[in-house]
């Protein structure tokens, strides 16, 4: 049998404040597995500023600095360079904030950050909308969802523009790395962030982190719908090294998209034809990062 | 040492003698000099900090909240529509207890686009629990950095500060600047001994969320606890600073012949140097008037006021901003704290606005207008607008 290579350390406690079934959970559980005790964390308002706990409960083993809601790339900044001027290079800074703090607006800050090139780790994850404050529509939130500021109702005023790709935009700032990865892959997720500590600079991830509450699916389904998201092609793992792409995962037959909209009542709504219109934008979308990978790698 | 420096020259003096580790700075007229002189010292290896060149005002504000978190002593400058894009930031730097010490150069906000001296940027922020000291001369910019790092520092107030000049009437012009000596500057701040920071050995958690039944309203009760203690301190640092480095600041208000004045003149900032030479003028006709300039608004001197409001029959309180409540700031709080303790009448000039220049000629008519109420003891109007194009009253 094959040896599990998720650490067994914890640094996240029992007793966090969470939805059931919270993927967000599962992603800083693993982030904190992956780059250990001797880390700082900075989060800006998310469902974590919340999920650790009401003070002075806190479920963390690291320290933790709670800031305003944009300035996650301007604090990992300024932890980092303290740490260098005091000479704690060895600590670990990390940025972690959800998809609302990162694609909207939190993006001028991590911009910079990324662009001035600290040696600091920036993840974002991605429940897709607006959590914390009750489902409301990001730039991250993906074509057809509903949301409680894209509604439906008669206009059918869902979400319909494409799901902005934070991921691409930091390939685009020349960083040393970028990934994306979820909470149904564990190790892929661990292996990448100890990859990433091992490279000085700016690394950015991206982690799909399902939300029951806000996609309207069961609690006991998020892994499933985690996991689907990259076997649908619709979030495909990858990760780019020096501007290098490198396909994770590339499924053999990837599933019809629709398996994965159905899990979730924010997509119920979806017409045959709107689903068929989500899926030729995912086929597009996977063959224009395949294409990313192949030119990458001729380059050599 | 003494050299010639502008404003923002001495500024950058105070910073670098002040040895923060992490500057983050942003630029905008009029402070941008500050930041560029920074950057020169540094590039000299005259100064060993840290240089993060944020993309805004908030980020830098944000980066010295966290820095600061982590266990150093920082330092930023700003003006205007920087300090009120920091706002938000502010109010969490004084919340968190950070000694933050940040020049803010005062400037005019817009619409229309205005880059000179104007006070509505600091008095905006007044509520954002910063110390504010308002300076005079290069001197008191470069000595006043020194002394906030010192005040905001000690355990017992953790308050950050700025220190506040003129738009170009500092920024921009020169003057002999005493700089001390570096060792002096280290014996009389210290190193920097943080009352907490982010550690991996000792992890503790900054800024969680708090239910109403939790210590919010106790942590805001201690910051108005240390503003009141501030003033202690302020008094004891300046002494110790005026003792050290041979200097005579008051703490609080500089008065200049105020003691048997039939009227004193409450002023912030370059105001004070123009109407003390009109003092002078008006003396040598027989004409006893004084001027009173607030060096700190927060804490707010009202002790202080109410001692200066026994001495004379008339405060007339000029404001380079207004606030659209009862008068300007200066004159709102001032009014306020005689409230019960003073029975004379108090008037405000508002003028100067967008840098508009404050003569002296134009000062000596406002002091004649002081002694005219001082005389009949009744105000003639509360808030007088002085200087309005057209206006020929104080022309």
């Amino acid at each position: 049998m094959k040896k599990l290579t998720i650490p067994e350390e914890e640094y996240m406690l029992p007793g966090h404040t969470a939805c059931l079934g919270c993927g967000a959970t599962i992603a800083m559980r693993y982030v904190l597995k992956a780059l250990g005790k001797n880390t700082i964390l900075s989060i800006p308002a998310c469902c974590w500023a919340v999920i650790p706990g009401v003070y002075p409960h806190r479920n963390l083993e690291v320290p933790l600095l709670y800031t305003a809601f944009e300035v996650t790339g301007a604090a990992i900044s300024g932890i980092r360079e303290a740490l260098d001027a005091l000479g704690k290079e060895d600590v670990n800074v990390v940025g972690f904030a959800g998809d609302g703090g990162t694609a909207d607006i939190g993006l001028q800050a991590l911009s910079a950050a990324a662009e001035r090139g600290h040696n600091v780790f920036y993840i974002m994850y991605d429940n897709e909308a607006y959590m914390n404050t009750g489902i409301q529509r990001s730039g991250s939130t993906p074509m057809g969802a509903w949301t409680t500021t894209t509604p439906g109702g008669k206009k059918r005023m869902y979400k319909w523009e494409p799901k902005k790709s934070v991921a691409e935009i930091m390939v685009a700032h020349h960083i040393p790395y970028v990934a994306t990865a979820t909470i149904a892959y564990p190790e892929d997720m661990i292996s990448k962030l100890k990859r990433a500590k091992e490279i000085k600079g700016p690394k950015f991830f991206q982690i799909l982190s399902p939300c029951p509450t806000g996609w309207r699916h069961s609690p006991d389904k998020t892994v499933e719908v985690s996991r689907l998201a990259v076997q649908t092609n619709i979030f495909p793992l990858y990760e780019v090294i020096n501007g290098k792409y490198k396909i994770s995962i590339k499924p053999k037959n990837p599933k019809p998209v629709k398996e994965y909209l159905r899990l979730q009542g924010r997509f119920r709504h979806l017409t045959e034809e709107e689903i068929a219109m989500i899926q030729k934008n995912v086929d597009e979308n996977w063959k224009a990062l395949l294409k990313k990978e192949r030119c990458s790698q001729e380059e050599e | 040492m003494r050299m010639i420096l502008t404003g923002n020259e001495s500024a950058a003096w105070g910073a670098k003698l002040s040895r923060p580790k992490v500057i983050a700075a942003y630029p905008i007229t009029p402070q941008t000099s500050i930041i560029e002189t920074i950057a020169d010292f540094i590039a000299n290896g005259e100064m060993d900090a840290r240089y993060i060149r944020v993309e805004s005002e908030h980020s830098a504000m944000a980066a010295c909240i966290a820095a600061q978190n982590t266990g150093v002593r920082t330092y930023t400058a700003t003006s205007a529509h920087g300090l009120a894009l920091m706002h938000e930031v502010l109010i969490w730097a004084s919340g968190a207890r950070l000694p933050i010490v940040m020049s803010v150069v005062n400037r005019a906000m817009a619409p229309p686009w205005s880059v000179w001296t104007d006070q509505l940027d600091t008095m905006a922020e007044r509520d954002s629990g910063w110390i504010q000291v308002y300076t005079q001369n290069n001197q008191e910019v470069l000595d006043s950095i020194i002394m906030s790092y010192k005040i905001a520092e000690k355990h017992n107030i953790l308050m950050p500060t700025m220190v506040i000049e003129d738009a170009f009437i500092l920024s921009h012009t020169s003057e002999g600047v005493e700089i001390p000596d570096q060792k002096d500057v280290d014996d009389f701040l210290g190193e920097y001994n943080p009352a907490f920071k982010l550690d991996p050995d000792e992890p503790a958690g900054f800024g969680s969320l708090i239910m109403p039944e939790g210590p919010y309203m106790e942590f805001r009760y201690k910051m108005a606890l240390a503003m009141e203690e501030a003033r202690n301190e302020i008094k004891k640092v300046v002494e110790e600073y005026n003792e050290k480095f041979n200097r005579s600041y008051s703490p609080f208000i500089e008065e200049y012949r105020t003691e048997d004045a039939d009227a004193i003149m409450v002023v912030l900032g370059t105001i004070g140097s123009t109407a003390k030479d009109v003092v002078d003028r008006m003396r040598e006709k027989g004409k006893k008037v004084g001027v009173a300039r607030v060096r700190y608004f927060r804490p707010f001197p009202a002790d202080e006021m109410r001692a200066l409001a026994k001495k004379t029959n008339m405060i007339g309180v000029v404001d380079r901003s207004y606030s659209f409540g009862p008068g300007a700031d200066l004159y709102a709080e001032t009014k306020s704290v005689l409230y019960g303790y003073a029975n004379i009448p108090v008037k405000n000039y508002v003028m100067g606005l967008g840098g508009r220049d404050i003569t002296p000629q134009i000062l000596e008519k406002v002091f004649n207008d002081m002694l005219s109420i001082a005389k009949e003891g009744v105000v003639d109007r509360e808030v007088e607008w002085v200087g309005l194009q057209g206006d020929k009253r104080w022309s």
